[in-house]
């Protein structure tokens, strides 16, 4: 106990946003190592779960091959579109997973008191619980994402304009940041609510597996709350549409397909805002 | 049998316990059935009967599927986690002393577990399903609709048993593998694509189709669904009920069999 108390003072908090920035990732890096090696300990185990992982996820996408196996376009779209949708949807919830999916053990860690260990340490929590149980399997979803993105490209036979290049890289980012967002929130909700993380699920997971498939096939107000509830449409949908040089079927305006930059950054503001209400509210077990 | 029937009803109440994990399991199975239901609608107003369903019979589907997903546990899950834990952590040696059949507590256990997420993450999905989308419930005179009520629960029930028979062996490779997470995504990734959870079997090309009816996955998600939505009625009502029994007969023989060499590789550490 004495040691514990002898840290604070041992270690001075960094001062400034940047320099706060820095010490939580170096800690992420830490904690995420550790997790690695604990991980490729079990050397079966991991390499079948990483495969699994990728088979997983490309089950998804065999359904739409299997789709289009009974028809050459669904909601209007092609296969070669639909799959772009695919890819980008994949490999961004796939990114924020592997970054932050630890996150939705948290309510579990709440429960038995783990918690507790994490806010006595020296460090950014949230550095901590994200790279917790950090599971590099998880790349398999994004390398599978990324060979069907990959595919989707070669089939679209766009002509790639430095406009296209560039709003398919934002898009991979923002469609990143904004998914990782939802986990961090979801992950707040958790303070509150310790054995509901399932529904984060149907924000991640099943918003995940909407984007896969065109807007137009959904009921507007669907569309609309993915616009603007979770602005879930950002990851892909609206920047979709001018890569692919489609008509919005959704009567937005026309800068929204750029917006995404903008969605990341309060979605990111907002999951940092909810986190440390979560924090605050925290109280506990005792266990 | 007493015994047995006591482990599931402790089972169905250890599981009730979590109230907001139901509530949020639910929100999650009837958001997932919205949005597959979309995709679903897209493809069956272009192709009306594909597959032998028409639009109806194939929302249904879909938000039947999100009611068994969770109670059968075709994707794994269920009593797998307890288990697991128990062989990673060496508990189940104390397990093994107990007078009692492995085999016959996990069963109850998970029988009592898919009983109430029957109960709760079954019925909630589909009510809203049927709220929102034009479904297809067991129809004809009464005598027709109650033994399609009858087949599907006896269907249910041969459902939970065969994914239970297959994923107590998952578990049980545990003794070996010491983790046994590999095997289980591995089963999940079977039991997801060859249950019919994703797509109905007709969908899949022929020859892969065909073999798929007879697998065991088939008797998790497809033969059910089938029976309720009456494509399987008299004798084909009877050969998917003794597919079902078959294979549930044959893994549970098998899974005897695992569970005699897992308990003879037990070191008992002591200390």
């Amino acid at each position: 106990m004495a040691e514990q108390r002898a840290v604070p003072a041992a270690l001075p908090a960094p001062a400034g946003l940047p320099a706060r920035i820095y010490e939580a990732l170096r800690v992420y890096a830490l904690v995420a190592r550790m997790w690695l090696r604990a991980s490729l300990a079990y050397r079966t185990s991991f390499w079948l779960t990483t495969i699994g992982n990728a088979v997983t996820s490309g089950l998804d996408f065999a359904v739409i091959a299997i789709m289009f196996l009974h028809t050459s376009a669904l909601g209007g779209w092609t296969l070669p579109q639909v799959a772009f949708l695919y890819g980008t949807s994949g490999a961004t919830l796939g990114l924020a997973d592997l970054a932050v999916g630890s996150l939705d053990q948290l309510g579990q860690r709440v429960r038995d008191g783990s918690v507790d260990t994490v806010l006595v340490r020296p460090a950014a929590a949230l550095a901590q619980l994200g790279a917790d149980r950090f599971a590099l399997r998880r790349t398999g979803r994004v390398v599978q994402s990324l060979l069907v993105l990959a595919w989707a490209v070669s089939r679209l036979h766009l002509d790639w304009t430095a406009g296209r290049l560039l709003v398919t890289a934002v898009l991979l980012v923002c469609g990143s940041v904004i998914f990782g967002s939802v986990f961090v929130a979801g992950a707040a909700f958790q303070f509150f609510a310790t054995d509901a993380a399932e529904v984060q699920n149907s924000v991640t997971y099943g918003g995940a597996t909407m984007l896969q498939y065109p807007p137009t096939i959904y009921a507007r107000d669907l569309v609309r709350g993915v616009v603007y509830g979770v602005p879930l449409a950002f990851v892909n949908w609206l920047p979709a549409l001018y890569v692919l040089g489609l008509p919005d079927p959704l009567g937005l305006p026309g800068w929204f397909r750029f917006a995404s930059p903008v969605a990341a950054l309060v979605c990111a503001t907002a999951a940092g805002l909810a986190w440390r209400a979560g924090l605050r509210a925290y109280r506990s077990t005792g266990s | 049998m007493r015994l047995y029937a006591a482990v599931a009803r402790g089972s169905f109440r250890r599981y009730a316990t979590y109230r907001a994990a139901t509530w949020a399991g639910v929100f999650t199975n009837t958001v997932f059935g919205f949005f597959i239901a979309y995709t679903y609608r897209a493809l069956w107003e272009i192709r009306p009967h594909l597959g032998g369903y028409d639009l109806g019979a194939a929302l249904t589907y879909v938000w039947l599927g999100q009611s068994l997903m969770v109670p059968v546990a075709a994707m794994g899950g269920g009593i797998q986690d307890d288990l697991e834990a128990r062989i990673t952590s060496g508990d189940i040696a104390v397990d093994l002393y107990r007078p009692v059949d492995q085999q016959g507590w996990w069963l109850a256990a998970d029988l009592g577990r898919a009983g109430y997420h029957l109960l709760s993450r079954g019925v909630l999905p589909l009510a809203v399903g049927a709220l929102f989308f034009r479904l297809r419930m067991p129809a004809g005179g009464a005598a027709e609709a109650a033994l399609t009520w009858a087949g599907f629960l006896a269907s249910l029930v041969l459902a939970v048993v065969v994914s239970f028979a297959l994923r107590y062996m998952a578990s049980l490779t545990g003794f070996w593998l010491l983790d046994a997470r590999g095997v289980r995504q591995v089963t999940a990734v079977l039991g997801m694509f060859f249950s019919g959870f994703l797509l109905p079997l007709t969908l899949l090309p022929p020859a892969l189709g065909a073999v798929a009816q007879h697998l065991p996955w088939a008797g998790m998600v497809q033969i059910p669904e089938d029976v309720f939505l009456q494509r399987r009625t008299g004798g084909a009502l009877l050969s998917g009920l003794a597919l079902q029994l078959l294979w549930a007969l044959v893994l549970l023989g098998a899974g005897r069999l695992v569970q005699r060499a897992a308990a003879a590789k037990v070191v008992v550490q002591g200390g």
